[in-house]
């Protein structure tokens, strides 16, 4: 147990549970405004690998090392918008399952990154044969002196920092402003929200776009701020974790964010604790098998809360 | 209100009745099922008719993508679509790759059926796979028996596995979708704990386990390939099964019911917790026995070390199958033979097989994709509608 609390105590720790949670927490950001919608983005998955490898070959095309991973960022923003647009006239105009639909999205991000990598790079595995760079880190001025707070928030990478003032900013735009008002309006009723006036379609179009964006911005760390390179399925279900941790954090931006950083703890954990003599495997289902506990629990929860109030 | 995933299949369509409306109650999930009676000669036959469009679709952007990237794109090509049937051993690998993919597209044809989003078929295929590695290790039985009874023992642990997500649904509505992708990592790491930490054999440089008891390996069908006689005849006794069971039997109706239109089978009478339950358990079981058939087919020892991918793949066997275990064969060996091909034609002209499966996740879009082709369908109602009042017409 005491080496438990050593690896946990241990301040980097802290701070790399901050690194882990910013991909799902941004692919739970894309979760969620999905879903205040009413829609389900299931190829979070596919489109965060789709923006890994378009950030790492736009920011190595540059040869820029001032703003070339800038420019591989916005590039798989605008990728991700694109496949969310893709996605949302998948499921709105097609009428695809959108379970379905999100399962080809990632079939296609899974295979197709590789794909184009191989013609890029001539490489199958990762994209690390070519320079590409990766966005800074910040270094905050006053916070970095503070000896315990300073290694943690500060000297993150940028995006760490954006993805946090990003809840912020969604819960800000979900509760606060009339387009995210409708958001919520198309996805707790869309006929009454059809009815006066509001377009339903595009409010959904809309949502699935930022979603993708959101997801993008998470793959996009992974390759320019995790590592520095792309590799093979390198997102290894952090979409799929990122469905379970707004499933979790009720679809909203803060529940999201606590359950990401749920999720960043224990991955943290395993890592760390491959010294210890607990078996890495079992460490590593830790953060899975919590969901399914904590989803249990809430699902469980909202039952008996429905029949105490038709009972009563 | 919160729009979880749990309520939100239910949600939405409760509160907006157009959607209602839309979804054709002959159609089973995703809009493809087999369908449980009144206009299925149309239906059918535009299947077919759309079948044929997405899967031309798919080979012909195939065909440019090829061209595009490959120096010698003819020949690519011909290794690509004629490759697996120009040898033996090609053909063989067809086969062997399309025994897992029955099991699974079974095992996913039977949640989807009763339109349950349940795809913990990727972990069980896994976990049986291990079951099986474990009591082919430390079991000692006769000849004949052995193999199967470590099939058997792994399609009861899929079994159980698969209870989880269906009652989770059903006691408290927890969403059976996410349940299912984290029971997945679990039983990923779960079964390489047991492999590792008791069953590896040290002498060995990767992580494998010990080799199997030679008696529970099953035979082979021909010497020199890896297909078993085991494997071919459980996986058509599972498609045989499962057909029965969906189409013959009181059951199986109240699961294709049940995926049709929930609320509409519950006043019916019919059990339909019990059924949807069940269909799950089933998945699982074939699931479950589909990693046994797989490990004790191509394997002597346990050594995955990743999830197979065998589980997303089901997925679209389903989808073409249109989630009737009959079509599943046909349906897993076009997927197979695809797969082969580019497999061949990666090792000779280079070109990534990675292709072959974004085509794969292109035509499944086609397949599901309600509106696709709907012009044809109206077509299609309109033509046979005029004939029919001619014909009542002229028989008045």
């Amino acid at each position: 147990m005491s080496a438990f609390f050593e690896a946990v105590g241990n301040v980097a720790f802290a701070a790399q549970i901050l690194r882990v949670a910013t991909p799902i927490l941004l692919a739970a950001l894309g979760a969620t405004i999905a879903s205040q919608a009413g829609c389900l983005n299931m190829g979070l998955e596919g489109i965060m690998l789709f923006a890994a490898l378009t950030g790492v070959y736009v920011s190595s095309m540059t040869q820029n090392a001032s703003w070339g991973a800038w420019a591989g960022l916005l590039a798989a923003l605008a990728v991700g918008a694109l496949l969310g647009a893709l996605l949302a006239y998948l499921v709105l105009h097609l009428k695809t399952d959108a379970t379905l639909a999100g399962v080809a999205i990632n079939v296609i991000g899974s295979n197709a990154t590789v794909f184009l990598m191989y013609v890029w790079t001539g490489s199958p595995g990762t994209s690390a044969s070519q320079k590409s760079y990766v966005l800074p880190t910040v270094s905050i001025p006053v916070i970095r002196d503070i000896p315990v707070v300073g290694t943690v928030f500060s000297g993150q990478n940028v995006v760490t920092y954006m993805a946090f003032a990003l809840v912020a900013a969604l819960a800000f735009f979900l509760y606060r402003t009339p387009l995210g008002l409708r958001i919520r309006g198309v996805g707790l009723n869309p006929g009454a929200a059809d009815s006066v006036g509001i377009n339903v379609v595009g409010v959904k179009y809309l949502a699935y776009v930022l979603s993708g964006v959101l997801a993008a911005m998470g793959g996009a760390f992974m390759s320019m701020g995790y590592v520095s390179w792309f590799a093979r399925d390198m997102t290894a279900g952090r979409g799929f974790i990122a469905l379970a941790a707004q499933a979790m954090g009720r679809s909203t931006p803060v529940g999201s964010m606590l359950s990401s950083i749920f999720f960043g703890f224990t991955m943290a954990l395993s890592n760390s604790m491959q010294s210890l003599s607990i078996p890495f495997e079992l460490i590593e289902a830790m953060p899975y098998a919590c969901t399914i506990l904590a989803l249990s629990a809430y699902a469980y929860q909202q039952t008996r809360k429905k029949k105490q109030s038709s009972g009563g | 209100m919160h729009h979880d995933l749990s309520g939100q299949s239910a949600g939405n369509e409760a509160l907006n009745p157009s959607a209602q409306q839309q979804r054709d109650p002959h159609r089973g999930p995703a809009g493809k099922g087999g369908g449980l009676g009144a206009p299925r000669d149309i239906n059918s036959r535009f299947e077919l008719i759309r079948m044929l469009v997405a899967i031309l679709i798919g080979i012909a952007i195939t065909a440019l993508v090829i061209f595009a990237v490959s120096d010698t794109p003819l020949e690519s090509l011909r290794y690509m679509f004629i490759g697996p049937a120009t040898t033996p051993r090609y053909f063989f690998n067809v086969l062997e790759l399309m025994l897992p993919l029955v099991f699974t597209g079974v095992a996913i044809s039977l949640c989807f059926s009763a339109q349950q989003f349940n795809l913990t078929a990727e972990g069980i295929f896994f976990f049986g796979g291990m079951v099986a590695a474990v009591a082919a290790i430390t079991t000692k039985l006769p000849d004949g028996l052995h193999p199967f009874f470590c099939i058997l023992l792994a399609g009861l642990a899929g079994g159980v596995i698969g209870a989880i997500p269906g009652l989770l649904k059903y006691r408290w509505n927890a969403s059976e979708l996410v349940i299912s992708l984290m029971l997945n990592y679990v039983c990923f790491s779960v079964s390489m704990y047991v492999i590792k930490n008791h069953f590896r054999d040290k002498d060995a440089g990767a992580i494998v386990s010990y080799l199997f008891e030679k008696t529970a390996v099953l035979d082979k069908v021909v010497a020199k390939y890896r297909l078993t006689t085991g494997g071919v005849v459980l996986a058509a006794a599972v498609c045989l099964l499962a057909y029965l069971f969906m189409y013959k039997t009181r059951w199986g109706f109240s699961v294709r019911a049940a995926g049709a239109n929930m609320n509409f089978t519950r006043y019916t009478g019919l059990n339909v917790a019990f059924a949807v339950i069940g269909s799950q358990v089933l998945s699982g079981v074939v699931a479950g026995m589909g990693g046994a058939v797989e490990m004790l087919s191509m394997f002597t020892r346990f050594q995955w070390a990743a999830l197979t991918g065998y589980g997303w793949d089901g997925v679209i066997v389903a989808i073409f199958a249109r989630n009737n275990p009959r079509h599943v064969p046909l349906a897993a060996l076009f997927l197979a033979y695809l797969r082969i091909g580019a497999d061949i034609m990666m090792r000779r002209t280079g070109v990534q097989m990675e292709i072959v499966k974004v085509i794969q996740a292109i035509m499944i879009v086609l397949l599901v994709a309600e509106s696709f082709l709907a012009k044809t369908r109206h077509r299609m109602v309109v033509r046979e509608a005029t004939r029919e009042s001619i014909v009542a017409e002229e028989v008045a």
